[in-house]
């Protein structure tokens, strides 16, 4: 897709002629065997295909720039392919996109699913979602977003927009914001299949590799955190359940990207990760080194999430009392886990009433149905108590 | 090659800057603007008086009825557009963002339509 974009500089004529070059694979292969570069022969194709296309349908212009792109399309090397994907990952990220266009353009053009369970995935009608990434499409088109990786100078901001995409796309994952199930496993995988594509096309980029270090220690505790469907919280988490060999994917990768020795927040929240991960039980949880990690994470990159954090790491060392001063300093009134972490403090310090009134609001605001659940089973044991 | 229209936007009854602050950012668009010139991309630039300095031409029962304007009372105005020709809207953000940095308001990105002939 990325390679036939560049030829043709239109997403939409590329994706047509991958199709086609898909349905001809189809046809061709079960008898005429596999070809040695199946992927070549796909993008030979595909370029054919659209070439074919732009001669019956184009005007005499564009038929002249069509026979341009022939002869400029010579042999296509594995690293084309490796840049072309790159560039297609910075056009798709491209900050003049709203960001629910980047997505739903990064997960349809890099990753591998149809439109139909990106839209399942965000609980979306997929007419909806369609139109979304028809929307993008022409707006690449008709802005003129280029199809490039951004200059040296540009580059760590437009990079950090990539991540965030990948992030999100796993956070919706991981803790679904909405709907019914706690977990959509698929874009976990997906999130992380995307930031192994961006690990392996920018191996130089400690954060790149940070993000990818942490949603892989975060992913291994998957099944720990789902049982039967209901929520489990971190302390309570069977660790037995936790995925050894993605544990240690993650702390190896986590080791690389620390020895080029350039800290951003991505690796300090997979060192956070990585430090629960070494604890044998949550009891013996570095909680020392956990606090020092959100303090370096709060000078680089603040913010109210990370200081609700902050709190509860404040909290397990003792300070529920200080934990909650920190809370009730934190512009966060919207934020669901805000309000349950409040109640959580509240109900240690024996403050009953402001508890229960806490998870009330904490209820409210929460709309995934697995943790309002969980927020429910909260509050029903601190009233029998 | 791309045209791109470069709109400094403004919040309506937003104050000017007192004029030594308007002059500075005056000289720094200029200079901004030569910068254009130079690099071949300028095609246009100009400065708007007011909404309020406008007239409005409606087609009415095959007339043309003249009122004051503005035409429509919005909260963001233009104040002043640059038009440069460029191969693609990266390029085009960069000279944009050079505005941004001089002129401190939201500067506005928008390509023209290109007619194939």
């Amino acid at each position: 897709m990325a390679v036939i974009t560049r030829f043709l500089g239109d997403i939409s004529l590329a994706e047509e002629a991958v199709q086609e070059a898909f349905a001809t694979a189809l046809a061709r292969w079960p008898q005429a065997g596999i070809p040695p570069s199946p992927a070549g022969w796909i993008i030979t194709t595909a370029r054919n295909k659209a070439l074919d296309r732009l001669r019956r349908e184009a005007t005499r212009s564009e038929r002249q720039r069509a026979a341009q792109l022939l002869t400029e399309a010579e042999q296509v090397e594995e690293h084309d392919v490796h840049d072309d994907r790159l560039r297609m990952i910075f056009t798709c990220c491209h900050p003049s996109l709203a960001p629910e266009a980047q997505i739903a353009l990064t997960l349809r053009l890099l990753g591998g699913l149809s439109t139909e369970e990106i839209a399942h995935a965000f609980l979306v009608p997929p007419a909806t979602l369609a139109q979304r990434i028809s929307r993008a499409k022409a707006k690449i088109r008709d802005a003129g977003i280029p199809y490039h990786v951004p200059e040296a100078i540009d580059l760590p901001a437009r990079l950090s927009a990539v991540l965030a995409v990948v992030y999100l796309i796993f956070n919706e994952g991981y803790s679904a914001a909405s709907g019914d199930e706690l977990l959509r496993g698929e874009l976990c995988d997906e999130a992380i299949r995307l930031g192994r594509l961006l690990a392996a096309l920018m191996p130089g980029e400690p954060e790149v590799l940070g993000l990818l270090a942490l949603m892989i220690l975060i992913d291994a505790r998957r099944d720990a955190r789902s049982v039967g469907g209901d929520l489990v919280r971190l302390a309570e988490q069977d660790r037995d359940r936790w995925d050894e060999s993605k544990l240690e994917e993650g702390r190896a990768l986590l080791r690389g990207c620390l020895t080029l020795n350039r800290p951003g927040p991505y690796q300090l929240q997979a060192a956070i990760n990585a430090v629960h991960s070494d604890a044998p039980s949550a009891a013996h949880t570095d909680w020392r080194q956990i606090l020092e990690l959100y303090d370096q994470l709060m000078i680089i990159a603040p913010s109210p999430v990370v200081a609700l954090n902050r709190a509860v790491a404040v909290a397990e060392m003792g300070g529920a009392d200080s934990a909650l001063q920190l809370v009730d300093a934190i512009n966060l009134p919207q934020y669901y886990l805000l309000h349950a972490v409040r109640a959580d403090l509240l109900r240690r310090l024996g403050r009953t009433a402001d508890a229960a009134s806490a998870y009330q609001t904490a209820l409210e605001k929460c709309e995934n149905a697995k943790e309002r659940e969980f927020l429910e089973r909260q509050y029903q044991s601190l009233m029998k108590n | 090659m791309k045209q791109y229209l470069l709109s400094v936007c403004y919040q309506a009854g937003s104050t000017q800057p007192p004029p030594e602050a308007l002059n500075k950012i005056m000289s720094d668009v200029m200079a901004v603007q030569r910068e254009m010139q130079t690099a071949g991309v300028w095609v246009f630039s100009g400065g708007l008086h007011p909404p309020s300095s406008s007239t409005v031409l409606r087609h009415q029962n095959g007339e043309i009825v003249l009122t004051d304007g503005p035409f429509v009372d919005t909260k963001e105005q233009i104040g002043g557009i640059t038009i440069v020709q460029v191969p693609d809207l990266d390029a085009a953000l960069d000279w944009a963002r050079k505005l941004a940095r001089v002129i401190t308001t939201p500067i506005e990105v928008r390509p023209f339509m290109e007619y194939r002939s």
